[in-house]
């Protein structure tokens, strides 16, 4: 099971928090500010795990297993997933189910910790979360369906490496809805506006950020990391989609896939930057617009 | 000549726009109507030669209704001027609900009129049904002003229900015309068309599911003109909105045009040998929307409402009569011309009783044949007429619908309509009755007062009914053999 | 050409979807309009390469009219009826939505069911002609203001159309443009329709069309 490369697992595990640092950068200086330097995750994250934690006396041990095993899960994920040239970590026939599935169980520790605090405005922030989730996975599933029978794979590792341009050259209003699709669910998974304001101070605005506002500490920084995990994971998926270059030299590919990651991050500040946060009631409508584009991806 | 039909009217209709003056503007009415009429019957003596390229051609179906229609415009016109002259004189205010209002620019009705009357030639003559299609969406276009005449929120609202249900119906009716054209497509690439005489032809080349499928479409969509239930909703808040004058044009020729699409698709199933299917259909529909009408006119108060209900019983025995098949046909065809002018007649006598008592209420109405003797015996007689008593024309026509389907063994057919023809006359009889007689309730305005034209157009077209129900003469009797002929 | 035609398909689809979804008059009058459009460039791409005067002119009058005029008439009927700009629907957006989704898997089915006599260029063409009528009917029902009725009438027509073009059908110049001439004396009527209907009304909501007038005039 363990055939590929480690090289997509070490990037990824070194190169998130710069994508996150790219994106705040990039709000900043549209908003005409300088903005925090680059690094400025990786500090923040170092300072966190020197930190203590403080746990409250109506929590219990899922208070304290939630963002360990969301780390956890987004590692495993993530060994999944190739990148540039290299291949995944491992791969095997159906992992897509199980990229999905990791995913959700991590989301699902998170909100279990998150109820487990016993406070109202965590649970509003956990059943935010939920509802949004329960209308982004389908999207997700059908965007994978629909590339997974354009290809023929249904490893995530071979399929995303089969999406080539002449995929693009037969299939493209598909692969155009499903990229439209694995945009929105992308936005919406990362709690990104037009989804989600991640810089709020204003708790009844959260949905993320609440689950996880008694988090202190080391744990805290397990799930600030694992966040940008997250996105990466994501990023690396639309990124092979819409930018499927494939020299035959892996390094040049890799190189192509980390430019592609930096497009999309400077791409995801430029939209934050353009838009206001969407009403709550209209959330569902957009997730419902990425199910029924990735649905008709499939019906193509 | 058959392009001077259609030609005449309309530019008649357009130059209407424009006259200023109300008598010159009312003369070109009466004198296009003349002229039309003149026109069409001058075709029973010289068959005209097809126009367009044989798109536009009368067969005998077309031209019993073309002259039909022609007939009635004259005679509604003729009653409309003394009806325009007399609303001139009249402050307008709402009988129902008190309110003042204003009526459209006689100007626009009277163009409408016109060119209400060349769309519905257009619709008699088409050979082509795409372009049968386009005189029928132009009949609703030139048909939606007339309704809202009178200026106020009841008509508008019927306005804009009448528009948009005919022209959605139309629009699947269209839908369906496509799938005709491609029931008749070979996969090689070459098709029948949608000639008429082409599709009766080949009919049996047809493919025969999206045949069937264009069949149902173009039965909503025109029947959704007709009248048919489910699919009548808008009809009778139009009829009964509508001045009595686009009232009977409405009822009177309106519908039969409609009808008239469905009897070309009719034609072309019976020439596939699918009559079995599209008769089973037509006679669920017709029966329907008899029930329909039966259960609105029980208990109804509203008189012109319930001639509007009655209008769809009536399209009912028709489209039962044509499912039938067989001699029903031909009792299907008399009716359509003893309906037409029954209703017709029906219509501008309510126009007459609206005018003089002032209310739409059954029960305000009394004593109609002492005050207004002339209207008053004709709606009696009327109503009569219309649900079916001999000696008028209907009964002959129903008559013929019944024996036809007792002949072919569909007793319980036969018995259905037999029961709801009897509802419907008890319901209608008996406001009919305590409208004409009793002493005279208050009527504002003295009936001796009005024009005479508006009691003698409706007594021409009575005793046109009365002849016919006593007399066919020959030359219809052929017309109307040669008419059914076609639809088996 | 096929993938053209896949991708004016697709696009097309999306219309629908995005005239269920939009709660903006304007947003649905833009949709409408560049469906007609869209029905334009189907019709020219449809000749197979060999376009021919009327070929192209009829499509482009097509795609003018209802691209550019009759958006202008709605336009000016939404102003002069000094309506609400929000559409208040019968059964919410997400429903709508939903129901959208439902008439696309019906229209597939359809298109499945249904099969041309002529193998058409592309599979999409007979259920996306087919979902643009469903969700036209959609919009038709389930929509209050009048406005967006004549909106969900034109959709219809226009999926008719789009049938037309999938068929491939021949017809005579005169008879195609005596449909457009229709739609477009339809619309104007209509227009005018509104334009009383918000005066006597002051609303074109056909829902309370019964209501009692509260005031004599």
């Amino acid at each position: 099971m363990i055939s590929g490369s480690v090289v997509p697992l070490i990037v990824a595990l070194a190169g998130a928090p710069l994508m996150q640092g790219v994106i705040i950068r990039t709000k900043s200086v549209i908003a005409g500010r300088t903005g925090q330097p680059l690094m400025q995750p990786y500090r923040d994250l170092w300072k966190l795990l020197h930190k203590g934690a403080v746990y409250s006396q109506t929590t219990s041990w899922i208070f304290r297993i939630g963002p360990v095993v969301g780390l956890a899960s987004l590692l495993l994920a993530l060994a999944l997933m190739p990148f540039g040239g290299f291949p995944a970590l491992s791969a095997f026939s159906g992992d897509v189910i199980l990229l999905a599935y990791l995913m959700a169980l991590g989301r699902f520790l998170t909100v279990l910790a998150a109820l487990d605090t016993g406070s109202s405005f965590e649970g509003m922030g956990a059943s935010r979360e939920v509802t949004f989730s329960a209308l982004a996975e389908p999207a997700l599933f059908l965007s994978l369906a629909a590339l997974a029978r354009e290809t023929g794979r249904i490893s995530i590792g071979p399929l995303l490496t089969a999406v080539s341009w002449s995929v693009w050259a037969h299939a493209a209003p598909m692969l155009g809805l499903t990229l439209a699709a694995l945009v929105i669910v992308f936005l919406a998974e990362n709690a990104r506006i037009p989804v989600d304001d991640p810089a709020t101070h204003l708790e009844l605005t959260m949905i993320h950020e609440v689950m996880v506002l008694d988090h202190g500490g080391p744990d805290f920084a397990m799930i600030q990391y694992g966040a940008t995990l997250k996105m990466w994971l994501f990023a690396t998926i639309i990124v092979a989609v819409a930018a499927p270059w494939h020299s035959g030299n892996r390094w040049i590919d890799t190189a192509i896939g980390l430019a592609g990651m930096l497009i999309l991050a400077i791409a995801t500040g430029v939209i934050e930057s353009s838009m206001a946060r969407l009403r709550l009631l209209r959330v569902p409508q957009l997730l419902l617009v990425a199910i029924v584009l990735s649905a008709l991806a499939v019906a193509l | 000549m058959i392009k001077l039909l259609v030609l005449i009217p309309a530019c008649a209709g357009i130059v209407a726009f424009f006259v200023g003056s109300d008598r010159i503007r009312r003369g070109l009415l009466i004198s296009a109507a003349v002229a039309h009429t003149v026109l069409s019957l001058a075709t029973w003596v010289v068959a005209p030669e097809p126009a367009m390229g044989a798109w536009l051609a009368e067969d005998p179906l077309g031209r019993l209704i073309e002259t039909l229609t022609s007939l009635l415009f004259l005679a509604v016109s003729l009653y409309a001027v003394a009806y325009l002259r007399e609303e001139r004189s009249q402050p307008h205010s709402d009988f129902e609900e008190g309110f003042i209002f204003s009526n459209a620019r006689e100007a626009s009705f009277t163009g409408c009129l016109l060119l209400f009357l060349a769309a519905m030639t257009l619709v008699a003559v088409s050979q082509q049904l795409a372009l049968l299609w386009v005189a029928i969406e132009a009949t609703t276009l030139a048909s939606a002003p007339l309704i809202y005449f009178h200026r106020h929120h009841r008509s508008l609202e019927a306005t804009w229900k009448y528009l948009l249900i005919c022209s959605v119906g139309i629009a699947l009716a269209l839908l369906g015309i496509f799938f005709l054209a491609v029931a008749g497509t070979d996969p090689d690439g070459s098709s029948i068309g949608l000639m008429m005489q082409d599709l009766r032809l080949n009919a049996h080349h047809l493919n025969v599911p999206w045949f069937k499928a264009a069949f149902v479409l173009l039965l909503v969509g025109y029947g959704t003109k007709m009248g048919l239930a489910p699919f009548h909703v808008w009809l009778p808040d139009a009829h009964s909105e509508a001045p009595s004058v686009a009232s009977a044009l409405l009822s009177g020729a309106l519908l039969n045009c409609a009808f008239l699409g469905i009897l070309r698709a009719q034609e072309i199933s019976v020439a596939a040998g699918l009559a079995d299917f599209s008769g089973r259909l037509l006679l669920i529909f017709g029966l329907l929307s008899m029930a329909v009408a039966a259960v609105f006119i029980s208990g109804q108060t509203d008189y012109k409402r319930m001639l509007a209900y009655s209008s769809v019983e009536h399209m009912g025995i028709l489209a039962v009569g044509v499912g039938l098949g067989g001699a029903a046909v031909f009792g299907a065809v008399l009716h359509v011309i003893n309906h037409s002018l029954t209703k017709a007649m029906l219509f501008l006598v309510a126009g007459n009783l609206l005018a003089v008592y002032r209310t739409k209420n059954t029960g305000g109405i009394a004593g109609a044949l002492s005050v207004m003797p002339v209207s008053g015996a004709l709606w009696l007689l009327g109503l009569f007429a219309i649900t079916g008593s001999p000696p008028f024309g209907p009964f002959l026509s129903e008559f013929t619908i019944l024996k036809a389907a007792l002949d072919q063994g569909q007793t319980l057919v036969a018995l259905v309509y037999l029961a709801i023809l009897a509802v419907i006359l008890a319901a209608m009889a008996a406001p009919a009755l305590a409208m004409v007689q009793g002493m005279p309730s208050e009527h504002v305005v003295p009936a001796r007062s009005r024009s005479a034209a508006l009691n003698v157009v409706p007594a021409m077209l009575g005793i046109v009914v009365f002849v016919l129900g006593v007399y066919v003469p020959p030359v219809l009797t052929r017309a109307l053999r040669q008419a059914a002929h076609l639809l088996g | 050409m096929s993938q053209l035609i896949n991708s004016v398909l697709v696009l097309l689809v999306l219309t629908g979807f995005m005239l269920l979804g939009s709660s903006r008059l304007a947003a649905c009058i833009r949709v409408v309009a560049f469906q007609g459009v869209l029905l334009g460039l189907l019709a020219i791409l449809m000749q197979h390469g060999e376009l021919t005067v009327t070929g192209v002119l009829l499509p482009l009058s097509t795609a003018v009219v209802k691209g550019l005029l009759l958006p202008w008439l709605l336009f000016r009927a939404m102003r002069e009826a000094e309506t609400v700009r929000e559409i208040e629907p019968l059964i919410g957006y997400n429903l709508s939505i939903i129901a959208g989704s439902a008439a696309l898997v019906i229209a597939l089915w359809l298109g499945q069911r249904l099969r041309l006599p002529t193998e058409p260029p592309s599979s999409l063409l007979v259920p996306a002609a087919l979902f643009t009528g469903l969700t036209a009917m959609i919009v038709i029902v389930s929509r209050r203001k009048a406005l967006t009725q004549v909106l969900g009438y034109l959709a219809l027509e226009n999926s008719i159309y789009a049938f037309g073009t999938a068929i491939a059908l021949r017809l005579p110049v005169l008879v195609e443009l005596g449909i457009l001439l229709d739609v477009f004396v339809g619309v104007f009527v209509m227009g005018i329709a509104i334009f009383h209907i918000s005066r006597e009304f002051e609303h074109i909501d056909t829902d309370k069309f019964a209501a009692p007038t509260n005031q004599p005039r």
